[in-house]
């Protein structure tokens, strides 16, 4: 549990926050798939595109926005956007890193990966590169354990790295081409490297009954 | 090991079609109004005797959950809930099967909404599994423009919808009560039960939440017959289960296996093998980052089921099989997910929210050594003042991988508090 605020004083004043026709459009369709009355449940998901609307991050405006949409109290809105890792309460790079650094990544070499993203950024958890096209946070598990060690950049996985891998992989975001998600090696998704034990059989493409 | 005609998702690894087509051709949603045909009841009680056990961690007998929501609808609607928060260290199976099988999930929802006489089902994907949700979101939509669920779903006069709802980064919404509240638009805190939520849920309806393999492998079972699921596995320990294995192994993979297989035949088969042979095994977490772990000569004839695992002292929680060699400073990574507790902790109860930082804080100085012989004993202490005193389970997933280093790593710890003061007094 980190103590956050939503009223930072180091980040920009944005003054205003309005969503576009069509975000509007799918705030409508989201707070649809609760009962009357219900609204309150699309708060994640309508945060989640303010946020994408903001340039990766949440000004104070957006969540009063958020609030007057869902006729919540600005307090609740608050306090989910604090209460849930993914909703940034500061300007971030254009690309986030978040780093998995729990046990299972750990044990395969996170530590290095995390060392090679502070050398290709130039900076460390927290900040942003010099060039506006990085930042970096350590993260917990985010369950992708047997293609550790990896990394999430924006929405994607990236997969079974090394120091080389992960730099190539900056690299190519850095000159605007991020390469393909998934295993950084060559390996089908979360099979063993070097091809499937099971499914082998025509029964396994055969079905179920 | 599972003959190939035995296992549920034969897409595992996304080695074919995700999409409707790909699903029906490998048997999902043959004939699924025949099993809805046969009545509520029915379908409760083919879980029960498939013996199948919650694959969310606990272990819970699944049809035995259906069976706890009231028989009639009363005033209140109820609710099926999917618990797709996959987030417990060493874990990733339910990724597979939302981005792989998505059509297993969305057949199972229905037969499980309909056994219990749900009109909805509300599948929460955690927020990081932002392409996973994609891939469900558009089975939905796949399943819906069929008519497989919807208004009269499947042709079997009953409603069903299906919504996929994203979470935004906490462990702790995987903890069923707490998943709720997030659903409602609040912050992720643990309800105190009861009321559970079988008689009051989501929205303060009767709901059930159950795991996504859990409600995937459902219409396999009713289809094959629930004497075909008991079959698989042991006694009281039935069926087939996903396995991950992670950590210090040549080839760490992904694969569903028969329940109760030898953890080292598992390890060795599809995993490649201990890195450096089986003798260079150190230790292994075998069911996620909650449960104890277990050093080498009790793995070397381990089944991995989850009466066997308890039977010393670990659990096979979501089958996460961690696997540390002997090059592993076993100290730090149990350490490493003592400070993932006290950053997940959602702070609501004290000893938790104190603990987990007070424990985190000695695992760190025994790390380095920096204890003294007596603060072991004072730390299995606050582990067991944590266990069994919060509303919900994240205090004692917080305690047992301490209570388990210290079980079987107590050694280790002290040569390492020896050691450090060693060098301390030669500084002086």
């Amino acid at each position: 549990m980190a103590m956050i605020t939503a009223d930072p004083t180091d980040v920009p004043r944005i003054e205003r926050f309005e969503f576009t026709p069509a975000d509007l459009e799918e705030v409508r369709r989201l707070t649809g798939q609760y009962p009357q009355g219900r609204q309150a449940s699309a708060v994640i998901a309508v945060l989640d595109l303010a946020q994408r609307r903001s340039g990766g991050w949440l000004p104070r405006a957006a969540m009063d926005e958020v609030a007057r949409l869902l006729e919540m109290a600005p307090i609740r809105v608050y306090e989910v956007a604090t209460f849930y890792t993914m909703f940034n309460l500061r300007p971030r790079g254009k690309y986030l890193l978040q780093v998995c650094t729990t046990t299972p990544c750990w044990l395969r070499g996170s530590d290095e990966i995390m060392r090679t993203c502070r050398e290709v950024t130039g900076v460390g958890p927290g900040e942003i590169s010099a060039d506006g096209m990085f930042s970096t946070t350590e993260v917990e598990c985010l369950g992708a354990c047997v293609n550790a060690p990896m990394i999430q950049i924006n929405d994607d996985f990236y997969e079974d790295l090394d120091a080389a891998s992960t730099r190539k992989v900056l690299e190519a975001c850095r000159s605007g081409s991020p390469p393909k998600p998934g295993p950084q090696i060559d390996r089908q998704t979360s099979a063993p490297v070097g091809g499937r034990t099971t499914l082998l059989t025509a029964a396994a493409g055969g079905g179920n009954s | 090991m599972l003959r190939d005609e035995d296992r549920i998702f034969t897409n595992l690894y996304g080695q074919g079609d995700w999409h409707l087509a790909g699903a029906r051709a490998r048997g999902a949603w043959d004939n699924t109004k025949a099993l809805l045909d046969k009545g509520p009841d029915w379908i409760v009680d083919e879980m029960k005797k498939s013996g199948l056990r919650g694959r969310g961690g606990a272990g819970f007998p699944t049809g035995l959950k259906w069976s706890f929501m009231p028989k009639q609808v009363g005033d209140r609607p109820h609710y099926l809930v999917v618990n797709a928060d996959e987030s417990e260290p060493g874990t990733c199976k339910d990724r597979d099967i939302l981005r792989h099988d998505p059509h297993t999930l969305v057949e199972g929802c229905l037969v499980a909404g309909f056994a219990m006489r749900a009109h909805a089902a509300y599948i929460y994907v955690r927020g990081e599994f932002y392409n996973e949700a994609v891939h469900l979101g558009q089975a939905v939509a796949e399943a819906r423009e069929a008519g497989l669920i919807g208004p009269n779903a499947c042709g079997s006069g009953w409603d069903f919808e299906i919504y996929v709802h994203r979470g935004a980064g906490a462990y702790i919404c995987g903890e069923e009560t707490a998943l709720l509240e997030s659903l409602e638009g609040k912050k992720g805190m643990p309800r105190l039960k009861p009321p559970f939520p079988a008689g009051s849920g989501l929205y303060g309806c009767p709901t059930t939440v159950n795991n996504v393999e859990s409600i995937a492998v459902a219409p396999t079972i009713l289809r094959r017959g629930a004497a075909w699921f008991a079959g698989i596995g042991r006694p009281n320990n039935t069926g087939t289960k996903v396995f991950c294995i992670s950590g210090h192994v040549n080839k760490p993979c992904n694969v569903e296996e028969e329940m109760g297989i030898p953890m080292r035949e598992l390890i060795d088969k599809h995993a490649g093998g201990v890195r450096g042979g089986w003798d260079n095994l150190l230790a292994v977490i075998p069911g996620g980052a909650s449960v104890q772990c277990i050093p080498k000569p009790i793995c070397d004839d381990m089944l991995m089921d989850f009466d066997s695992l308890r039977n010393v002292g670990s659990g096979l929680g979501t089958a996460a099989v961690i696997v540390m060699d002997k090059s592993t400073d076993i100290v730090k990574a149990i350490a490493r997910l003592s400070y993932f507790y006290m950053h997940e902790s959602c702070g609501q109860c004290t000893p938790c929210r104190e603990g987990t930082g007070w424990m985190w804080r000695v695992m760190e100085r025994l790390v380095l050594g920096n204890a003294t012989v007596e603060e072991i004993d004072v730390l299995q202490d606050v582990t067991k003042q944590v266990e069994g005193h919060t509303i919900c389970a994240l205090g004692d997933a917080a305690a047992w991988p301490i209570q388990g280093l210290i079980r079987h790593f107590r050694p280790e710890l002290e040569r390492r508090i020896a050691a450090y003061g060693g060098r301390r007094l030669a500084a002086e």
